[in-house]
């Protein structure tokens, strides 16, 4: 298979060139702990540093408010069970919505089960979470809102402005997971009025295992990770010199191309999502129309599985992913299908498409035609859809 | 994750179709949990000998390797011996399935034995050792 269309960008990126060159030193020449006191570390420590100061700007925030951590899990867990440790007097209440990812849910789960309580916020068709609802969920014991700043599935752009100024309002901490937005679309926690915010190094061409949590000045939250002094003694560990410096790259680099890219990305999209409605008859878009990530397509085609699709489409050599059952290893489909409302058969039949900077029209096309063959060969092997033309003769 | 024979039957399933005028049809599964496999007998009168098979499917690559492989497996047997067709024998035949898609196997034997049950229902017949279908679309 010489062709490979990667349209996963969601679930990971390459490594920029950039960010790749400036971690080739520290992973070689100067492997030095960066906390230690010879010359030798010095450089690491600069380096650290420096990249610290990238990301600090990139969100409008201070230097000392950026704390590294070993990714978009780690820093969700770190937000969520550090302030509900840290706050357990005033209140044991989370706000948080059903369309987060499993590193916020299944951190709540785990929160529910040591005695907090969390109301999990229902979302519009279009997976929109709405600031009235969380405001008017807000009670006097309730310690954070944690709602996402674009969702990982369906694309869809909170309005995290407005939660912002609500949870600010009533005076209750704000944390955004913003996996999937950081380097992707502009952020400003001043202006957002954002007290936590998670990311990680590997969704916008930066390396694995490596990511930061955003904590703003003056925000108590308990360690989770217990030991030495770095990160001013909140995230104990070695740094990731190599994967701290790599980060840093990939964030000069993805702020310095935002706008661009996200430009040519929103024309391939709406390009790529316009042919598929227009050529494929039962398919529908999830997530909003506009409020949406550049590089997001989620479509349900009707009377067929996902994890058909992405083999045939494998067989073609385009990676892509789907909220079926089959692909989550439950055996229910993606929650946050269900939780815009789709019905399961439908929700089993998504296809989600995440572009990089990189990815063509040609390549969009090329795609689209290999969609409109194997939707329509699954189909003339689906008893569902045998039923559905059986009932419109009728 | 899938052996060559499932990739195999994935990719060219055997016998996918319908039957007109079938002499059983069985659909079991349901959509809520994403598999639904709909199988068609043609049945000799005289020899009770399975002439035709034909399935439909909706579900996952297994689902459907494993409905392709339990009709090339029931083709040309007696209702009798088709009965003897297990989800293991299936399982075999493909050289093995992931253990998360076990289940799929399970639904290609109830698939044949919800065609076999109708197939008895509608001409009166009793085959011994046939329990009615458990799973259908209606579960849902």
């Amino acid at each position: 298979m010489d062709k490979l269309i990667y349209l996963d960008n969601a679930a990971t990126t390459s490594l920029g060139q950039e960010a790749l060159e400036e971690m080739m030193p520290y992973l070689k020449e100067n492997y030095s702990n960066p906390s230690s006191v010879y010359g030798f570390a010095q450089k690491g420590k600069k380096a650290v540093e420096d990249a610290r100061g990238v990301i600090a700007a990139a969100l409008g925030a201070k230097d000392r408010e950026i704390y590294f951590t070993g990714g978009g899990s780690e820093s969700d867990n770190w937000a969520l069970k550090g302030v509900a440790a840290a706050l357990q007097d005033k209140g044991k209440h989370i706000i948080t919505s059903k369309i987060e990812h499993h590193a916020v849910l299944h951190t709540c789960g785990y929160l529910e089960r040591q005695g907090y309580e969390v109301t999990y916020l229902d979302v519009d068709e279009n997976g929109l979470v709405s600031p009235e609802a969380v405001e008017a969920s807000i009670r006097p014991d309730t310690i954070l809102i944690s709602i996402m700043f674009a969702n990982n599935e369906i694309g869809t752009i909170e309005p995290i402005e407005k939660i912002g100024e609500v949870a600010s309002r009533h005076k209750v901490l704000f944390h955004t997971d913003a996996v999937q937005a950081f380097g992707h679309i502009p952020i400003d926690v001043e202006k957002m009025h954002i007290d936590l915010l998670s990311a990680s190094g590997h969704k916008f061409h930066g390396p694995k295992g490596i990511g930061f949590l955003y904590i703003k000045d003056g925000v108590k939250l308990d360690s989770l990770i217990h030991g030495g002094a770095q990160e001013r003694s909140r995230r104990a560990g070695t740094h990731n010199v190599p994967g701290i410096v790599g980060i840093g790259a990939a964030v000069q680099s993805a702020i310095q191309k935002m706008q661009a890219n996200a430009e040519k990305e929103t024309a391939i999209r709406d390009y790529a999502i316009d042919r598929i409605l227009k050529e494929v008859p039962y398919a529908r878009l999830n997530g909003d129309r506009t409020e949406r990530l550049p590089n997001n397509i989620n479509i349900c085609f009707r009377f067929i599985e996902g994890e058909s699709m992405l083999i045939m489409l494998d067989q073609k050599g385009i990676c892509a992913s789907s909220g079926s059952a089959c692909t989550s290893g439950s055996l229910d489909p993606s929650h946050v299908l269900l939780a815009i409302g789709l019905p399961h058969e439908i929700a089993h039949g998504s296809l989600r498409m995440t572009l990089s900077e990189e990815t063509t029209k040609e390549d969009m096309d090329y795609v689209i035609d290999s969609i409109k063959q194997i939707v329509e060969r699954l189909r003339s092997m689906s008893p569902l859809y045998e039923d559905f033309v059986r009932s419109n003769q009728q | 994750m899938y052996s060559e024979k499932v990739m195999d039957h994935f990719t060219n399933p055997r016998n996918v179709g319908e039957i007109e005028d079938a002499s059983g049809v069985g659909t079991v599964g349901n959509a809520k949990c994403g598999d639904i496999m709909r199988i068609y007998l043609d049945i000799d009168e005289e020899t009770k000998v399975i002439k035709d098979c034909k399935f439909k499917t909706f579900g996952c690559g297994a689902a459907v390797a494993t409905s392709s492989m339990a009709t090339e497996l029931v083709m040309g047997k007696t209702i009798y011996e088709a009965l003897e067709v297990t989800n293991k024998a299936v399982m075999e035949a493909l050289d093995g399935l992931p253990p998360v898609k076990v289940h799929c196997s399970l639904l290609a034997e109830e698939a044949i034995h919800a065609a076999l049950w109708d197939y008895a229902e509608k001409h009166n017949i009793k085959i011994e050792g046939l329990e009615p279908p458990k799973a259908d679309i209606g579960d849902e």
